[in-house]
């Protein structure tokens, strides 16, 4: 029963996306409304075939009737339906965010549902042209999305991000076709028999391999296909950053994750070990690289961004090794990161409405003048850095933990110097905000008035100062650092209810 | 050799595209010309999967009352295609609307000239 809706989950968010279109052309409220109800019920639904999902096995259908493997395949395990979840609630989430920092017109909304169908249907899909086509409609949305802080700085790191992400997803379709000639099918889990029929070391199936992982990886924006990624971030609105630093890396990584596992196999790294090997340097490589970049970033968006090449190069690293533990934890830190940047992004944001200030050195004496926003993203910041019992350490504590088991001493060191390095540059900030005397953009935030700060690309009209956070971004910044620290208390309970589809993806 | 190039020429066109696209995407400072590369880039991928439907003597897979016919060329990589040139057109559209964005607000499409004026403001 539940199965036949699974289609919904896409179709929902793409149908709210037309009748935004219609109720806009009443009044932009009315757009904005439908888009609150439509992420709602997709939350709603969401929440309860994830939690079928997980109390009573996958669910699927065969769309239009077609059963798979000829036709497309929709599947929901515990780790999409994670996903989904975790989709709905932070696009629901952002959305408050998006009301009070930047007025958006109908099509903005229209792009942040269409935005959402894709995440959703990256995360649902069992076919694997099916993830490419939901790819290029995430990637279509995101970069809509980028421009429309309606500068010319953001078209041009759109452009940039549009460049990179169609040679991206081109590069994935080239190993798709590859897939698809060694076999002849497109359904995931039938790929993965066909696969093993076509023999692991064929040169289709490697060549194949090579192409989806260097396609999904730049989506990821792992070292060094991450150039695209900070100028988007950072030149994008504030709630368009949260929004795409939140969700839009995080499921390409999913699909990375989805694809390794349930298309390849952990027969295939069996098989093909130099494979395995030469994915976790290169994620151990963008680790390090990551959190180094972003030790020299003044600008806190940007130091932000770089932040994620790091934690995504630990969520790869986590799903390269393949032990459960490491799975485990690389889907855990997915999740976590996804709420603590989420977070982190907004705070940036609220900070930069409420004073101006946009670099490390302007958040001085932040947190004497705005102590709750202060509070809670020093709180997210030491969760990013791995305090216990924050869901930042639990993820990190089982990528090592299952580095360690698998012998790969070299990774586990590689972990800890990311969290040191992750601690200087939070660290420097949480110093600024807490102890260093306040910045000229935080005294004069608090006085009232707000004197030039040096908006660089000052096109749009900037929001008048506010004397005090709003309680908007204010309930988001502090509910994310809830929710890091109970996700990270809980994580237990979390890894039963994921432990039967972990065992399913990496049985052999 | 002789024999490769007879037979299996498109498949050195869609290397001679792969190619051509990167390089001008690359090379390129113009955004225009950046974005012309990425369409023969990805007509590089699209001739890729139809070579691989082809089969010799293929007719179209339209099956006859009763069955038989064959052999037919496989319409799967075709359908795909098709699906591929819409999205591949979306992100035309989008990419050159980014583009007449960028000219309003610097007055180049040039990717140094754009350097420069950021660099003054």
């Amino acid at each position: 029963m539940s199965d036949a809706l699974l289609p919904l989950l896409v179709a929902l968010p793409l149908l709210g996306a037309v009748l935004a279109v219609a109720a806009g052309l009443a009044s932009e409220r009315a757009a904005a409304a439908v888009t609150t109800l439509v992420l709602a019920a997709q939350t709603g639904l969401a929440g309860w075939l994830g939690s079928q999902a997980v109390l009573d096995g996958p669910l699927s259908v065969g769309v239009g009737g077609f059963a798979a493997p000829y036709g497309i395949e929709l599947v929901v395990d515990g780790l999409s339906a994670a996903v989904l979840v975790l989709v709905a609630v932070v696009s629901l989430a952002v959305l408050a965010f998006v009301a009070e920092d930047d007025p958006g017109g109908t099509a903005f909304y229209v792009q942040y549902l269409l935005l959402v169908t894709g995440l959703s249907g990256m995360a649902v899909t069992g076919d694997v042209f099916n993830l490419y086509v939901f790819l290029e409609i995430t990637g279509l949305a995101t970069y809509a999305l980028v421009a429309s802080a309606g500068t010319g700085r953001s078209a041009v790191s759109a452009l940039k991000y549009l460049l990179f992400g169609t040679v991206a997803a081109s590069l994935y379709l080239l190993g798709v076709g590859y897939a698809l000639m060694a076999t002849g099918t497109l359904n995931m889990a039938d790929l993965a028999t066909e696969l093993a029929a076509a023999g692991y070391d064929s040169p289709l199936v490697l060549a194949s391999f090579g192409f989806i992982v260097v396609g999904l990886a730049t989506k990821t924006a792992l070292f060094p296909l991450h150039t695209w990624q900070p100028d988007a971030y950072a030149d994008a609105p504030d709630s368009v950053s949260a929004l795409i630093a939140a969700l839009v890396s995080t499921v390409a990584a999913y699909a990375l994750l989805r694809l390794i596992y349930t298309v390849y196999t952990p027969a295939f790294f069996e098989a093909v070990p130099v494979a395995r090997d030469a994915l976790v340097a290169f994620a151990a490589v963008s680790i390090v690289v990551g959190s180094v970049l972003a030790v020299t970033q003044s600008e806190i968006k940007r130091m932000l961004a770089y932040s994620s090449v790091s934690q995504y190069g630990l969520v790869v690293v986590g799903l390269a090794i393949g032990t459960p533990a490491a799975v485990f934890g690389a889907v855990v830190h997915l999740l976590g990161h996804a709420m603590m940047k989420g977070g982190l992004f907004v705070a940036a944001g609220a900070v930069a409405d409420l004073t101006g200030a946009r670099t490390v050195d302007e958040y001085a004496g932040l947190a004497d003048r705005f102590p709750v926003l202060g509070g809670a993203s020093a709180v997210l910041m030491l969760a990013m850095v791995g305090v216990p019992p924050a869901v930042g350490f639990a993820g990190k504590w089982y990528i090592a933990l299952g580095a360690v088991r698998a012998g790969a001493w070299p990774v586990a060191v590689v972990i800890f110097a990311s969290t040191l390095l992750t601690l200087a540059y939070f660290a420097l900030l949480v110093e600024r905000m807490f102890v260093a005397p306040a910045s000229e953009s935080v005294l004069a935030a608090t006085d009232g008035g707000r004197d030039g700060d040096g908006d660089t690309d000052a096109f749009g009209p900037s929001p008048p100062p506010a004397s005090r956070p709003s309680r908007r971004a204010l309930a988001l910044v502090v509910g994310a650092a809830v929710v890091a620290i109970v996700l990270g208390v809980v994580v237990t309970d979390l890894g039963t209810a994921l432990e039967p589809t972990i065992d399913t993806l990496l049985s052999p | 050799m002789i024999e490769l190039l007879t037979t299996k020429y498109t498949y050195l066109v869609v290397v001679a595209l792969l190619g051509i696209g990167a390089y001008v995407m690359i090379e390129s400072d113009n955004f225009v010309k950046k974005i012309i590369g990425m369409n023969i880039f990805q007509t590089g991928i699209f001739v890729f999967f139809i070579s691989s439907a082809f089969h010799t003597a293929g007719r179209s897979p339209v099956v006859q009352s009763g069955g038989g016919g064959g052999p037919f060329v496989s319409p799967l990589p075709q359908v795909l295609i098709l699906t591929a040139i819409v999205v591949g057109v979306s992100l035309t559209a989008v990419a050159l609307g980014l583009v007449v964005r960028i000219y309003e607000r610097y007055g180049t499409i040039n990717e140094r000239t754009l350097e420069e004026v950021r660099a003054d403001e």
